[in-house]
């Protein structure tokens, strides 16, 4: 793959003019609102991030006093949950390396609705403002992520820090619904003369993918929520058994867009995965129509699998034997995806730069977190494991592992392109050792806590359950540690004097962004780029 | 301070209990009323620290529970330790080092073929077994009694069925109040009593929000639903004492409303069911069910 565009000839012009409310207020450029995207993330992560550290403390012995009111745990559960999907892995991987990076791969100028692209960043930063206050008015919003009604209906959770928590989903929800309509359009229409979609780089196929579910799932939950702000404030019975309601069609409600959200957060990071693997095994992806399809199954296959959270809810003996076997079919695709990971590594020619490191560490621990999803997926397991700690590790397997560590894979890789600096690769190796250790020493014991009985949303506990609580404390307190080694990344890339070349990683690196300077201009593409 | 404090507090359990256990033996050996508290505390299931596995199995269903989670867990630890040996291999191998010129090759049918085939036998091999679980669990019919089970905030409702007027509740002690013997946050103050070698059936409801009725060493869960009556069963194979948590956030005090199972013998059962009614009369519910316990006092009492 080349362009014919000379890519030298580019002038970085526009930008400089503007005052900074210009440029970050109303901006429609996709690097500047990509950069905004990636900033949000790091806010939330951030913030998501202190709360499970507060929850680890208070874990960390039984009968401990740093949280004594239920609420206020309730309170702080629900946010860590909400934050860290909605605020830290969507905007870091969709809204941010998404916006940076699919219009420069698929050689388009910018996004298709630049200013629609500002309107979701902006809902999303409003949403943050109405989760944080769903989080300290009152006692908090303390129904968990989840949300389950009765439970955070009027009688239950009076106040109005729960309707903040739901309009919040709604903020975040109409953001991602518009980020999604923009990514289909730019995908479908706007790809360089010769793109075809056979040749579009997977990472733009996972994103494409994303968007069809974020498109497909949002307006469940968007009428789930609804319904639920409704039951709250305008006396409607959607959830309420006295008024001919069921708490139970929230649950299908809310799964229809939970699960299909579960592939949301983790397509984009397979196709991040799969840019850095083939990079620094300096080959070409292997089987890539069987990488780009097995996506689509799973994003097609993820819509009929909802109800496999709710195995132990008002569920037939019937639909649970369709929705194990369902689930478990989903194992083939991603088997496809991680085979062929490796097979893009066999024969190759491995540098194991940071990237590379997160990348082989989210493939290994990411097939630990799918081998637990196997067991959960066995409807007459998941009677003895639902909502105990096995899943809390499983679900962490996938998302603190899978998720947080293509993020790192993607910062890393791509922090050169969208910088102009490089990141200082010991002190990255460092931070990627501390926090593989940390994340693991976290959320390992946290499988024997699940098998020994320990049930989710506790902040006190039976004294038996002491001994691996304080290891994964410990292990939370490591990756914290290991959280203050990135902030060193980050003040190092943006103190750092040092020039990079376009394609910095080499012959490996293969897509249109590498053939642009570093960092990339504020207008990508001055001539249409050719594919050939 | 607090671990020391526990280990003094252990030992002193460990002894009073021992005392407990001899003193429950000669009071029943003097054919005295038979008090929940006082019989089948011979043999305690609750988790211990460092525990690895679930608890022992005390019913069938668990049995099968656990044989079942050993077989789903090999084959996945197999299929674990496999990717794990390939990249590390592959890492060892195709290290730039020692293969500095990498191959272009990127399509391979046959492999591409077999890692479809191989997951889906492997799959096929897991769902026929866990299938025949989910048949098992569901079959709760011919039950020798049922008791209905109602999640409270914060506290469980017994009613039996085929005990005319039995409905009692049941709370959590309070970490204040737990005595020697007692265990925090898993003891109650009225456990649910049930009869060793029969099937029970469970109908599990709620009268407030979701609760879950969560029995690790019987194999039981099920969300307790307003406006739902959902079942469960099991079969208690030795008498003992065992325990259960709420596993569906409930609210303030979702971590303080464990359950507590004594299993007795079946004439012991029959025997406490008849002074049951009496003793408990100042425990039965005899409140609207929409006004439970004031929010905070429970609350108050627990922290």
């Amino acid at each position: 793959m080349s362009i014919t565009a000379d890519d030298h000839a580019l002038v970085d012009h526009g930008h400089h003019k503007k005052s900074f409310v210009a440029r970050w207020l109303m901006s429609t450029n996709h690097k500047d609102i990509g950069t905004l995207y990636i900033t949000m993330a790091f806010i939330g992560g951030c913030f998501g991030g202190v709360l499970s550290m507060i929850m680890r403390q208070q874990l960390m012995y039984p009968h401990n006093d740093i949280i004594t009111n239920g609420d206020t745990w309730n309170a702080i559960i629900t946010a860590h949950g909400l934050i860290m999907i909605f605020w830290f892995v969507m905007p870091a991987l969709i809204g941010g390396m998404g916006n940076w990076f699919v219009p420069m791969m698929i050689g388009a100028p910018d996004m298709a609705f630049p200013r629609l692209n500002n309107m979701s960043f902006w809902f999303l930063a409003a949403g943050f403002i109405f989760v944080m206050l769903g989080l300290f008015l009152d006692s908090g919003t303390g129904a968990g992520w989840t949300l389950y009604p009765p439970l955070d209906n009027a009688q239950y959770s009076p106040g109005v820090a729960t309707d903040f928590s739901l309009f919040s989903l709604h903020l975040a929800g109409i953001s991602s619904l518009l980020g999604a309509i923009n990514f289909i359009a730019t995908i479908l229409n706007m790809r360089a003369p010769g793109m075809t979609m056979h040749k579009m780089p997977l990472f733009c196929w996972a994103i494409l993918v994303t968007a069809f579910l974020l498109l497909l799932a949002i307006p469940v939950l968007a009428g789930a929520v609804t319904m639920l702000i409704m039951d709250r404030n305008f006396g409607t019975s959607f959830f309420e058994p006295s008024g001919g309601g069921d708490p139970v069609l929230f649950q299908h409600l809310f799964w229809f867009f939970g699960h299909p959200e579960v592939y949301i957060m983790i397509l984009p990071a397979f196709g991040i995965i799969s840019h850095v693997v083939s990079t620094f095994s300096k080959k070409p992806i292997f089987g890539y129509l069987g990488m780009a399809y097995a996506m689509v199954i799973i994003g097609f296959v993820g819509f009929v699998v909802w109800a496999h959270h709710m195995f132990v809810s008002a569920i037939s003996t019937d639909s649970k034997i369709y929705f194990e076997v369902a689930t478990l079919v989903i194992a083939v695709p991603t088997g496809i995806k991680v085979f062929s990971w490796i097979a893009t590594m066999w024969g190759g020619s491995i540098e194991f730069k940071t990237p590379m490191l997160w990348a082989i560490g989210f493939i290994f621990l990411f097939v630990i977190g799918g081998a637990t999803g196997v067991v959960l997926a066995n409807a007459g397991l998941d009677q003895e494991l639902h909502n105990d700690y096995f899943l809390i590790a499983h679900f962490h397997y996938v998302l603190s592992m899978g998720a947080a560590f293509a993020i790192f894979a993607g910062f890393y890789f791509w922090i050169g392109k969208m910088s102009g600096h490089q990141y200082p690769e010991f002190w990255g190796k460092v931070h990627f050792w501390t926090f593989f250790i940390g994340v693991n020493l976290t959320f390992f014991p946290q499988h024997f806590l699940g098998l020994a009985g320990m049930p989710r949303r506790y902040p006190d506990y039976a004294d038996a359950f002491a001994g691996w609580n304080f290891v994964s404390s410990v292990g939370s307190m490591v990756s914290g540690l290991s959280t203050l080694v990135f902030f060193y990344v980050l003040y190092a890339v943006f103190t750092s004097k040092e020039k990079l070349a376009d394609n910095y990683w080499g012959e490996g690196a293969t897509t249109l962004e590498w053939a642009v300077p570093s960092p990339a201009p504020h207008h990508t593409f001055e001539d249409v780029p050719i594919i050939r | 301070m607090r671990r020391r404090d526990g280990t003094a507090k252990t030992l002193a359990m460990l002894a009073m209990a021992a005392v407990m256990v001899v003193h429950g033996h000669f009071a029943l050996a003097q054919n005295a009323p038979v008090s929940p508290t006082a019989i089948a505390n011979s043999y305690v299931e609750a988790p211990h620290n460092w525990q690895l596995w679930f608890p022992v199995a005390a019913s069938p269903m668990q049995a099968k529970i656990d044989w079942l989670m050993k077989y789903v867990l090999w084959i996945m630890t197999a299929v674990v330790g496999f990717v794990g040996v390939l990249m590390a291999y592959v890492m060892f191998r195709f290290r730039a080092g020692r293969n500095p010129k990498p191959s272009q090759t990127t399509h391979n049918t046959l492999i591409e073929v077999i890692w479809i085939v191989v997951p889906c036998i492997i799959l096929a091999i897991i769902i026929i077994p866990s299938i025949n679980l989910i048949y098992y669990e569901a079959n709760d019919s011919d039950p020798y009694m049922t008791v209905t089970v109602t999640g409270h905030q914060w506290y469980w409702e017994y009613k039996y069925d085929s005990v005319p007027g039995l409905d009692y509740t049941s709370y959590m002690i309070p970490d204040n109040e737990i005595k020697p013997g007692e265990i925090r946050r898993l003891s109650v103050d009225h456990p649910l009593v049930l009869p060793v070698g029969e099937k029970i059936r469970f109908v599990i409801t709620s009268a407030d929000v979701l609760h879950g009725f969560y029995l690790p060493s019987l194999g039981v869960q099920k969300y307790a639903i307003p406006g739902t009556d959902q079942t469960s069963w099991t079969l208690i194979e030795k008498p003992g004492t065992y325990f259960g948590q709420c596993n569906q956030i409930c609210g303030l005090n979702h971590d303080a409303m464990p359950i507590e199972i004594k299993a007795v013998p079946l004439q012991d059962y029959l025997a406490w069911t008849k002074t049951a009614l009496a003793n408990y009369t100042d425990n039965t519910v005899s409140q609207p069910l929409s006004s439970p316990m004031p929010r905070n006092q429970l609350a108050d009492a627990t922290r």
